[in-house]
């Protein structure tokens, strides 16, 4: 059985539970080998390898590319699989953790990771930058992203740091950068069921306005084009996931808070990575019987060393304190456990591999000083409708 | 063709059983040599490319599954996608633009560097090193030298000059891609052009001054005439390799700002393995293929009129 994963250094825990199967399943399967592929051409290497009749037992799968490969049938129904497993547990399973990953009551994919954002924030720059402690703000309610971006906008014209990071480039990934933080704006580009563009809808067409703004006026967010690294001390804020805290030495002191509220108040967000079983591969009933094994309740709780669980019995400091040893327990606690619970999945598209494309190519018109996101995002929809509005 | 051979050798003595043994062993060898790149001609070119004609005729989503004759339809939809053609003229832009600058930069640094005078050594190794550079490591240093907050434009921007943004400008990007790459693969036409150079008879070139030709008119009319066999071909392999050129758009500019950047093996990419729109991307892959084989024909069909001795 080959299972897909976008990192190497999970495989040691992962071949620990692994073993444990087999050697107490010994009829099903006398192996289990583990694939790592560069995370960012994972979805074209996947869609190469099933093109090539190659397809993995078992892949995993970021949440911007769930909706797709559950509405298009790639990944198995693991329901009753997962439901006939003794000691399961399935209802400690978080309910907006799998609802991206379900479809009319059944599951076809188990987020692993179910990781919540939140901004990093580089002390020593804000203070000299003269500007007050996010923990203060939180404190007394003020901590919105105006707020956010005015200091980061004074860190960028006073030091030699950018002011603020989004998680990924705006500008060449436009939802794994902004996903996160237009839901504070109530804001859905498309409808529930992918068919309906909303990109013209005011609360996303103030939300880009906004970011736009803070861009090309403010001087809170880097250019296009711009390269800056949070980690060497080059930024004052950058939103991320827990994950990046292991990347962050003691050059500088930094606090990992919760997401600041926008317009439509505060909205966790969490990113996800699923797995699931490929429903074209050559061992699906076994795979799913594995996929059972590799996410029970005992498995997770190996797994939390890496990954926030999606299960409500582990989302304990000490359980997490294992996978962000640099995260204090208030850290973990207020940015991490909170908001796993009540937080929305990032959002996707069902057809995200074919409107990301046009997207990304009209929304480069937006990313100069003189760019207007009425008109911009009113063209975005002219060039996706015909692609969504079948769907 | 085999009788004529045959023919000939009825000229001579009859071959004894031991020369025609040796003969058998000598086509064997040959073969066995020639044999990798006949297999991978075939296995990795002309078989895969048959394939891709087939697809071609295909609507093809291996995510879902889908694998349905649709007859012409895709190469039809191809006619009418103004995002092909504008990708096509973005590549001949980018392979003409690459094409001159790098032949023509490289018979500079051949002619400069084929003199024998101290320090050409250095120089030729200086210029040839990004040859054996991997692409992906060259390209990822250009990131950051041409980043809007780059080296470059910190260099500039000493002189009081406010440089662009080099990759999300869209009058820049391209020009920007065409310098990384002449930089890449510069250093491998100056070598060709240098043997060339070193190539040409002396004494035809010692004639042409005892009978008072100027150094400008011995390189015009002698050097550069006998050196076009080997321009011929350096054009037509760096035509031919820009015409597919991918690493340095994937890294740098994902095709943009905008279109600006996406050349037709790049929308083919994109087309196949983010889209998952397999029988399309196979349409217009053939469409690469023709418009490669048509810009080749040309420079082969015109080399009678500018290569030296061809007849």
């Amino acid at each position: 059985m080959t299972v897909w994963t976008g990192n190497e250094g999970h495989h040691e825990i992962f071949e620990a539970i692994a073993a444990r199967y087999i050697e107490e399943n010994p009829e099903l399967v006398s192996s289990v080998s583990f694939e790592s592929l560069p995370a960012a051409t994972y979805v074209d290497a996947l869609t190469t390898q099933i093109a090539g009749g190659e397809a993995p037992d078992i892949a995993w799968l970021m949440e911007s590319y769930a909706a797709q490969f559950v509405d298009s049938g790639v990944f198995a129904d693991l329901t009753p699989t997962f439901s006939e497993t003794e000691g399961y547990e399935f209802d400690d399973l978080i309910p907006g953790a799998i609802e991206l990953w379900s479809r009319d009551g059944n599951l076809y994919g188990y987020p692993f990771s179910n990781s919540p954002f939140g901004v990093y924030v580089n002390l020593d720059l804000i203070a000299e930058a003269g500007q007050e402690n996010p923990r203060d703000l939180i404190a007394s309610g003020d901590w919105t992203y105006d707020e956010l971006m005015a200091a980061a906008a004074a860190v960028s014209s006073t030091t030699d740091a950018a002011g603020f990071l989004p998680h990924d480039d705006p500008y060449t990934n436009w939802n794994g950068a902004l996903g996160q933080m237009w839901l504070a704006w109530g804001a859905a580009p498309w409808s529930a069921d992918g068919s309906e563009c909303q990109f013209t809808d005011p609360e996303v067409v103030e939300f880009f306005d906004w970011f736009h703004t803070q861009v090309y006026e403010v001087g809170a967010i880097p250019l296009p084009g711009e390269e800056f690294d949070f980690a060497s001390g080059q930024a004052g804020f950058m939103m991320s996931q827990l994950s990046m805290s292991t990347g962050l030495g003691d050059d500088f002191e930094w606090d990992f808070v919760p997401l600041p509220a926008g317009p439509a108040g505060q909205v966790s967000v969490v990113g996800q990575g699923g797995v699931g079983v490929v429903a074209q591969s050559d061992h699906p009933e076994v795979a799913a019987d594995f996929l059972a094994y590799f996410t029970n309740p005992e498995s997770t709780r190996l797994l939390a060393q890496f990954f926030p669980p999606p299960r409500t019995s582990l989302l304990t400091t000490e359980t997490l304190a294992d996978a962000a040893p640099a995260l204090s327990a208030e850290q973990l606690q207020s940015t991490v456990i909170d908001q796993s619970v009540e937080a929305v999945t990032k959002a996707g598209h069902p057809q995200m591999s074919q409107i990301n494309d046009p997207i990304r190519v009209r929304l480069d018109s937006l990313w100069t000083p003189e760019g207007d996101a009425a008109s911009v995002l009113a063209q975005v929809c002219t060039d996706i409708d015909p692609i969504i509005s079948g769907n | 063709m085999i009788s004529a051979v045959t023919g000939r050798r009825r000229e001579g003595p009859a071959p004894s059983g031991s020369s025609r043994r040796l003969r058998r062993i000598d086509h064997a060898v040959g073969l066995a040599f020639v044999a990798p790149v006949i297999i991978g001609v075939l296995g990795l070119g002309l078989v895969p490319f048959g394939y891709v004609i087939w697809y071609a005729f295909h609507d093809w989503n291996p995510l879902v599954g889908t694998f349905t004759w649709v007859g012409s339809a895709n190469f039809s939809q191809l006619m009418g996608d103004s995002t092909v053609w504008a990708s096509l003229g973005v590549t001949l832009a980018f392979a003409l633009m690459l094409m001159v600058l790098n032949v023509t930069l490289a018979m500079v640094l051949a002619l400069l560097l084929v003199q024998k005078l101290p320090g050409t050594t250095t120089f030729r190794a200086f210029f040839f090193s990004p040859v054996v550079v991997s692409t992906v490591a060259w390209v990822l240093i250009w990131n950051f030298l041409v980043a809007s907050n780059g080296g470059i434009n910190g260099v500039l921007s000493m002189l009081g000059i406010m440089g662009p943004n080099w990759l999300r400008d869209p009058d820049w990007a391209l020009v920007t891609l065409v310098v990384i790459q002449v930089f890449k693969g510069v250093g491998m036409n100056m070598i060709l052009f240098i043997a060339a150079l070193q190539n040409v008879p002396a004494d035809v070139k010692e004639a042409a001054r005892i009978d008072g030709a100027s150094p400008r008119r011995v390189l015009t009319s002698i050097t550069l005439p006998l050196m076009t066999p080997t321009v011929l071909l350096v054009t037509m392999i760096t035509l031919i390799s820009a015409m597919d050129v991918f690493a340095p758009i994937q890294i740098l500019t994902q095709g943009g700002p905008g279109r600006s950047t996406t050349v037709i093996s790049y929308l083919l990419y994109r087309t196949a393995f983010v889209q998952q729109d397999f029988g399309y991307a196979s349409a217009i892959g053939v469409l690469l293929f023709c418009v490669v084989l048509v810009m080749a024909a040309l420079q082969w069909g015109t080399r009678k009129r500018w290569v030296h001795d061809e007849v």
